[in-house]
């Protein structure tokens, strides 16, 4: 009863900020009418939801004799990392680490946590029965106005696998791709919390998930309606992309100098976001030529692609990618399963790479992302092999500082630099074999798996009481 | 005429090593390898191995190399048999999505144990180029089933540039039992079993009297031509491979399968398997299992572990790796890896993995055992097939290629979609031409 009071309280408190509070201000201080609105992106709130995440206590910690790949090309061969109070104090050899548990890795790599910028743990969740099926909004090819947080089960059993097999720390949940505005993404900590806000990445942005090619048109297209077609597909894009650009423009308009305010449209509110820039596109599009009709498009209306995902394609235009500071998200070698993947080459990342391009890898799978860095060994290897010199060092950044970049968290996590989150994997060999697991994770300084530690391995609700609760898994 | 004139000229003027069809099969030795044979043993150094018409002759050390035959020096690469994919449906869709290539299931036609892949597979279709190029050289190829628990008949085939791709036809009967089953049987497990019984006791009146079974049509449980398919699932000639994945719906059929003692059950899928370990092993039925399934993905996968094929070997199951339900129309190619990550497992506190030539085996000649069918494929024994790669490092491991491919002895060509996309958009820039005339 309390907490619906507070509840009721705050809101009524907002209603009376967004327009009582308008009309008190002119009246005050300016006898001519309207002439100042709530002010610039105060007209509604921007984070109605917000994270309730906490860092978990942790030791101060020295990695030593470790191989340091960190995050973002650099490497030390018998390094040492230092990390306290949540944060990474220092990367390098001979630190002052008084006071810190000291793990002596001989032998093993040290790495930045894995990030993975294409999730649908909590949205499409083990068990994937009908129940728990919430990632498409498959009512209507745009729907920008869902939420993929709202749909987020964090007792997903996917999220401790991934920690533990897969070394991820960061990961964005999206919606699913039947539709061509698919809804807002949100960026979590793989951390289990009994609430979605528990496990969201503070001070992330937003993505808008967005989809090209031939999920949207057949999905719609079967049910009579439109797209039917990949011009259909740009034609409804297209559209909605002028209403927003009319809802920013009433909306700049009453934030800077008041009157009556526009009528609050939840999809546009997403898709203004994105023409201020405060809400990143990720774009699902698999064909080359598809690519570059949505970057124009996106120049048209004044919005940019953060990164193309799946983006099979991709390395047939890496240099229009590049001109574009569009990155590319994509696997190492999924191919042929539908027609738009057809020209799929497991070189794909390492020709974006080689040509300049933003690349990264993701996994789009709740076993891939149990996988990454094997995933990156893959795609390392297939461009060795075709030639090109590739490092360890240089490709950890396809798991780390990319995709935070693409993310737009990169200045807070995917590499191990003072003050950035202490978010870090000891691996028990080389990342880039088949034979190396991680052996302990931390997030935000706090250490959440020990492959020794059987204390130190989420199981979640889901798992409790049924056969094999609590196994290696 | 003239169209085809000029088409025909065209194909000349391609290159030689993307049409080039596959030698003859040559008597070959492959000496001073890192040979794995593929039984379960580990590698050893110096080996050589010996092929003679398609088949293979001799592998170890200290073979004798027949005089006047083609000899590769290996220069110590890895040598070992092709990988025996266990359970996939290469060859027989082109892309999953569309339709008109993907000949996986019956469709609404009526028949379904009478179903049989074999006419089905197109040795050009790209996953079979894809594969053969890292090294897979057989695979076990099962129908889907749609509208009965019953999918038809597997087959048997060859990863060979060649058109002859079907090594073994009609080589076992497929089903679908626990929710799958129970979803194609009318909704429930108990439906499905009923359904199960059913025919196989209508097969039994089949045998007796082939002459006057009546075909009922699609009315029937069971039409004329399903229950002669089935006869030789009855009478033990043809392993029946049974997708499962709940440990209580396995230990059913093991109870059936007192009343039917002539069954040959083979498991597919088998998540659960670890938790019944002992019961399937006293039972002798071989497993092909999903090698990493470790989310509860479904209420009959609840205790998915990736120890499972690993304690399940340990309890003494055959084991073998398969691809069911994984991208397995193309992505056998991932059984390395699978089986490198097993090993993987050995190294992880609790865990229970297998050892190289164990995990190895998994990939080789424990499929073709499961299969029933050891004594002519999966390893380098003398009398199997000529199914031999060398490596250019461990196979199980991340970014090993396979150098030389040979498939009953016939040395194979690599080149596929996959390589002819790469060498045109290494460089992504256009040239003096449109990218249409660059190969």
């Amino acid at each position: 009863m309390i907490r619906t009071l507070i509840i009721f309280g705050a809101l009524a408190g907002l209603a009376a900020c967004d327009s009582g509070g308008t009309r008190a201000q002119s009246a005050a201080s300016d006898p001519a009418p309207a002439a100042s609105g709530p002010g610039k992106g105060k007209g509604y709130s921007h984070d109605p939801f917000p994270s309730t995440y906490r860092a978990y206590p942790g030791a101060p910690t020295l990695l030593t004799n470790v191989t340091v790949l960190d995050g973002e090309g650099g490497r030390i061969d018998r390094g040492q990392v230092l990390f306290r109070d949540g944060k990474i104090v220092a990367v390098g050899q001979n630190l002052d680490a008084a006071g810190a548990t000291v793990i002596d890795g001989q032998g093993k790599y040290v790495t930045p946590g894995v990030i993975d910028i294409h999730s649908h743990l909590g949205d499409y969740p083990s068990p994937g029965v009908q129940a728990n099926s919430d990632g498409n909004e498959m009512t209507g090819p745009v729907t920008a106005e869902v939420w993929a947080e709202h749909s987020v089960w964090p007792q997903d059993p996917g999220f401790g696998r991934a920690l533990a097999n897969g070394g991820v720390t960061t990961l964005q949940i999206l919606p699913g791709s039947a539709n061509l505005m698919g809804g807002r993404s949100v960026v979590v900590k793989n951390v289990y919390a009994r609430t979605m806000q528990g496990m969201k990445f503070p001070g992330a942005p937003y993505g808008l998930k967005m989809a090209c090619g031939e999920n949207p048109k057949r999905v719609y297209g079967s049910k009579g309606r439109m797209p039917s077609t990949r011009m259909g597909n740009v034609a409804v894009d297209r559209q909605t992309w002028a209403r927003a650009v009319e809802y920013k423009r009433r909306w700049d308009k009453y934030e800077e100098k008041g009157g009556e305010a526009p009528g609050r449209d939840l999809a546009m509110d997403t898709l203004r976001g994105v023409l201020e820039g405060e809400i990143l596109v990720q774009n699902h599009c698999y064909r080359a030529d598809e690519m570059a009709v949505v970057m124009d498009m996106a120049k048209e209306f004044g919005y940019h692609v953060s990164a193309f995902h799946h983006a099979v394609e991709a390395y047939k235009i890496a240099d229009l990618l590049k001109a574009n500071n569009t990155c590319a998200a994509v696997w190492a070698d999924w191919y042929g399963f539908k027609m738009e993947a057809y020209d799929a080459v497991p070189e794909n990342l390492a020709i974006l790479d080689k040509e300049g391009a933003c690349a990264m890898i993701h996994s789009d799978d709740a076993n891939g992302i149990q996988r990454l860095n094997q995933e990156v060994a893959k795609a390392r290897a297939s461009g060795i092999k075709a030639g090109m010199h590739i490092s360890e060092e240089h490709a950890w950044t396809w798991l780390a500082i990319n995709p935070a970049r693409a993310l737009g968290i990169a200045d807070k996590t995917g590499s191990l630099k003072p003050g950035k989150m202490a978010d870090v994997v000891l691996w028990n060999g080389n990342p880039f074999s088949v034979y190396t697991r991680p052996e302990m994770v931390w997030v935000d300084g706090a250490l959440l798996y020990d492959a020794k530690d059987p204390k130190r391995r989420p199981v979640s609700d889901f798992e409790l009481g049924q056969p094999g609760e609590g196994d290696v898994k | 005429m003239t169209r085809k004139l000029l088409l025909a000229a065209t194909a000349a003027l391609a290159p030689m090593a993307f049409l080039a069809a596959p030698a003859a099969a040559q008597t070959v030795a492959i000496t001073n390898a890192r040979l794995v044979i593929g039984d379960g043993g580990q590698p050893v150094e110096g080996g050589t191995v010996v092929i003679r018409d398609g088949k293979v002759v001799a592998a170890g050390t200290g073979v004798a190399v027949p005089a006047g035959i083609r000899v590769i020096d290996a220069g110590g690469k890895w040598v070992s048999p092709g990988i025996f994919a266990g359970f996939t449906r290469l060859g027989i869709v082109e892309v999953d999505g569309v339709d008109q290539t993907n000949d996986t299931g019956p469709g609404n036609v009526g028949f379904h144990a009478a179903i049989d892949v074999a006419p089905a597979v197109n040795p050009k279709s790209s996953p079979i180029a894809i594969n053969r190029a890292e090294g897979i050289t057989r695979a076990v190829v099962a129908p889907d089933n749609s509208g009965s628990i019953f999918a038809g008949q597997g087959a048997i085939i060859d990863l060979g540039a060649d058109m002859d791709a079907v090594s073994k036809p009609r080589a076992f009967q497929f089903m679908e039992w626990g929710e799958s089953g129970a979803r194609a049987a009318g909704g429930s497990r108990p439906a499905a079993y009923a359904a199960l019984r059913n025919v196989l006791f209508e097969v039994r009146d089949y045998i007796r009297a082939p002459g006057s079974y009546v075909d009922r049509g699609k009315d029937a449980f069971l039409t004329r031509a399903d229950a002669e398919a089935l006869v030789p699932v009855v009478q033990g000639r043809m392993p029946l491979l049974v997708h499962v994945e709940r440990a209580s719906d396995m230990l059913v059929l093991l109870q059936l399968r007192k009343e039917m003692p002539g069954l040959k059950l083979v498991f597919v899928g088998a998540t659960e398997g670890w938790t019944v370990a002992p019961q399937i092993a006293a039972a002798g039925v071989p497993v092909i299992a999903t090698a990493l399934n470790d989310l509860p993905e479904s209420f009959e996968q609840l205790a998915a572990s990736q120890s499972n094929i690993g304690r399940m070997a340990a309890a003494g199951v055959v084991v073998a790796i398969g691809t069911i339900n994984q991208d397995e129309a193309r992505q056998a190619r991932w059984e390395k890896q699978y089986a490198g990550n097993l090993v993987a497992l050995t190294r992880v506190p609790g865990a229970t993995g297998l050892d190289w030539g164990a995990a190895f085996a998994a990939i080789s000649s424990r499929p073709a055992e499961a299969l029933g069918l050891g004594g002519e494929f999966g390893s380098l024994k003398p009398g199997r097939r000529g199914d031999v790669v060398i490596w250019d490092g461990d196979p199980l491991e991340i970014g090993t290629s396979a150098v030389n491919v040979f498939i009953d002895g016939v040395e194979q060509p690599l080149e596929n979609r996959w390589t002819r996309l790469r060498q045109r958009y290494l460089d992504p820039k256009d040239g003096a031409l449109p990218k249409a005339y660059q190969r």
